[in-house]
């Protein structure tokens, strides 16, 4: 490894029968990320089951009720590296009642992986991968048309099956897609490049997962970043610091530049900045940070550091798409907590717009209700203002979840839109020394 | 634009020190588990660096088993001197003492008795959360876990009703009584762990690295002789130049046999191992799932 080695997470989603645990077995086996000690342990279950073949999602199930059923019911987490890269693969189970898994795996992932089984082509479950990778906003997406070895290799049928595909990417927005014929089983196109597929002449899916270019995933363009935890130390060295410390989300910030802070609406300049290597002269999303202000502001956990030359939102009204994930289903008029950013706020949802049926992809306007694992649009209004930017600008600004007052639970998650009213420019006030 | 990249270590850092900071923001009665294990150690660095120039804003704890290696225990000891951070022990050997924690017969590893401790330990301290140090590619009971993973009045872990994590929001609301485990460094693997340690120059206690040890073979691992562990009659003791991979209850805790003197013999060693870190750790080879049991019970 070297310093240079970069951090790249995927999502996977599929079901038993897709081939999913065998591709992800695959990547690990022939990147040497398995072990003896785990091989055997999946020997061992595998002779208890009765049944003969090693089943790797016996590898990332980890939990007895899974093994149980023989079902993926959570995200798991698993890891491997090459020379290259590190991976994080967030391995998601895929039937429609794991909906909120499915998002919860692709809130931060760079790529998704959708999975199709060649013999089937386009099926409801890769589309719903697709859509919710798409609303997720994930930057690349890599569609493996896997068990080609079934399909006699044909290339007529993998452009068949690229076509299918195509038909419906226009109701998605993806930015990045690519398509490998592979087959996880035999191998090829995996790892090393298959000797059955000679028309195909694109990467194989390691060099894929290993190439694509993954630096411009942040923004680096709005400097944002939510104050979390005001740093003083009352020492003698450092009597006077003030740090304003959390994660740049959003864009670049050089000591000296102008900022503003919403949504007081007060502005400074920037003074000093602290990295995780001490002492730095400029600084840059994703990286957490400690801020000091030229200016004594009366700045806390909640508020936003901003640039001023591109602003963000600041309202009380919101539009948003909502992924539901509590067994008790949203309700009009009740108060719920919302956590953006560093701020949690009360909230009210005022209307359901629409739910979107993750089956056909269809709108329904005007549910009556959003259960579990649905996804529709929300509008409602917060105690306090938030400030954002629109999802699809910037995920990590765009996104936030739902808390239950009485129960503490995490009940939804949702993506924020533009607001319909246009906002007025704060007017910011000079802080005098 | 190439200035504005970080590489996955500093991603992997990025992160934990935003969950750290999310913890003394968002808790009342915060404390770091430190027990001068490898992954402590990183832990109480991050935690320097997401506070600094300030101190970190929460004592250190650690549950003594009466089992730890000596030489982990005056490196805590040590450390938490330095730092000039409060560290508070509480011992299995009190717990037993005072009846919240009971032995069974025959139990060697203390490892399950850590358990009521711990949890007496929260309770008294009255802390809402503990940071610790677990990673998700140790065991696949924790590769499900949260970074914010709840622990209702009884300690317990519930693995079918966690809350979804998305983005960098983290939720970490608890009433009285209950309390929440956050693991910062939760996408950390153990090749990540030593190559911070190597980058950030941290000191370790000396056994991680090779060293001449009494060892006896048992259940085809090498366990170090000491007090508490003579050997048995009919084994033999050998002299092995040895290391610890992983460190738990010194009665478990096998050794592997190793040349590796500095930090880049450990990494060379972690990328050709072939079998996991807690391979050695007799306290989870009990059943596939014996993680899960002792984490719904109240393990870290």
């Amino acid at each position: 490894m070297t310093d240079n080695t970069q951090l790249m997470r995927f999502t996977t989603a599929g079901s038993v029968d897709d081939g999913k645990s065998t591709l992800i077995g695959r990547l690990l086996h022939d990147s040497k990320s398995i072990f003896e000690d785990q091989w055997e342990s999946l020997e061992r279950s595998a002779d208890l089951a009765g049944g003969s073949e090693v089943n790797l999602a016996n590898l990332t199930d980890g939990l007895r009720s899974e093994r149980e059923q023989g079902i993926t019911i959570d995200v798991a987490y698993r890891y491997f590296a090459t020379p290259r890269r590190k991976f994080i693969i967030a391995d998601t189970p895929g039937h429609v009642q794991y909906t909120r898994n499915m998002v919860t795996g692709a809130s931060t992932a760079n790529m998704a992986l959708v999975l199709i089984d060649a013999r089937n082509g386009v099926v409801e479950q890769s589309k719903r991968h697709a859509y919710i990778s798409s609303l997720l906003g994930i930057p690349h997406m890599t569609v493996c048309i896997n068990k080609m070895d079934l399909v006699d290799y044909s290339e007529e049928r993998f452009r068949e099956i690229r076509e299918q595909f195509y038909e419906f990417v226009p109701q998605l927005d993806i930015r990045d897609i690519t398509f490998i014929p592979i087959s996880a089983l035999k191998g090829d196109n995996v790892v090393s490049e298959s000797e059955h597929m000679p028309w195909y002449h694109g990467p194989t899916l390691l060099s894929h997962l290993e190439d694509v270019y993954i630096a411009s995933d942040w923004n680096l363009k709005d400097f944002r970043m939510p104050v979390q935890y005001v740093i003083r130390p009352h020492t003698d060295e450092h009597h006077d610091y003030r740090g304003f410390s959390g994660q740049i989300i959003g864009g670049t910030i050089k000591v000296g530049d102008d900022i503003g802070v919403l949504p007081n609406g007060a502005r400074s300049k920037v003074k000093s900045i602290i990295t995780h290597k001490g002492p730095a002269d400029y600084a840059f999303c994703p990286q957490s940070v400690s801020i000091e202000l030229e200016h004594n502001i009366d700045i806390s956990r909640g508020d936003t550091l901003t640039a001023l030359d591109n602003l963000p939102y600041t309202t009380q009204d919101h539009d948003a798409h909502l992924c539901w994930m509590h067994e008790k289903g949203l309700q009009l008029g009740k108060k719920y907590l919302i956590k953006h950013g560093s701020r949690t706020t009360k909230v009210v949802f005022k209307e359901l717009v629409n739910r979107i049926d993750v089956e056909t992809l269809e709108e329904v306007n005007a549910p009556t209700e959003l259960k579990l694992n649905d996804i529709g649009r929300v509008k409602f209004k917060t105690m306090s203002p938030l400030v954002y930017d629109a999802y699809k600008k910037n995920r990590y600004i765009g996104g936030f979840v739902i808390i239950d007052e009485a129960s503490n639970d995490t009940v939804a998650a949702g993506m924020l839109r533009s607001p319909e009213k246009a906002q007025p420019v704060p007017d910011f006030t000079d802080y005098a020394i | 634009m190439s200035q504005y990249k970080l590489s996955h270590l500093e991603l992997l850092e990025t992160e934990a020190i935003h969950v750290m900071r999310e913890v003394a923001a968002e808790f009342e009665r915060p404390t770091l588990m430190f027990s001068g294990g490898k992954d402590s150690i990183v832990m109480l660095r991050l935690a320097e660096k997401a506070f600094s120039p300030g101190k970190i804003p929460f004592p250190l704890l650690n549950v003594d088993t009466g089992h730890n290696f000596p030489e982990l225990n005056e490196f805590r000891d040590r450390r938490a001197k330095e730092l000039g951070a409060k560290l508070i022990v509480r011992t299995v050997e009190d717990a037993l003492a005072k009846g919240i924690a009971t032995q069974t017969p025959g139990e060697l590893s203390r490892n399950r008795l850590q358990i009521p401790t711990l949890l007496a330990a929260i309770e008294e301290f009255q802390f809402d959360a503990a940071l610790g140090g677990a990673r998700r590619d140790e065991e696949k009971a924790r590769a499900k876990e949260r970074f914010f993973s709840f622990r209702d009045e009884f300690g317990q872990w519930e693995p079918k009703k966690q809350r979804p994590e998305l983005w960098n929001i983290y939720n970490g609301r608890v009433q009285p009584g209950q309390n929440m485990r956050v693991f910062p460094i939760s996408n950390w693997t153990e090749a990540d762990i030593w190559e911070y340690i190597g980058q950030e120059k941290l000191d370790l206690p000396h056994i991680y690295f090779a060293h001449d040890r009494e060892v006896v073979r048992r259940k085809g691992q090498w366990l170090p002789v000491n007090d508490l562990l003579p050997p048995k009659e009919g084994e033999e003791v050998k002299t092995l130049k040895v290391r610890v991979r992983t460190i738990g209850d010194i009665m478990t805790t096998g050794c592997i046999e190793s040349d590796a003197s500095e930090i880049k013999d450990i990494l060379a060693e972690v990328a050709s191992a072939r079998v996991t870190e807690r391979g050695g750790r007799a306290d989870d080879k009990v059943s596939e799932s014996s993680m899960e049991d002792r984490k719904r019970e109240g393990y870290f």
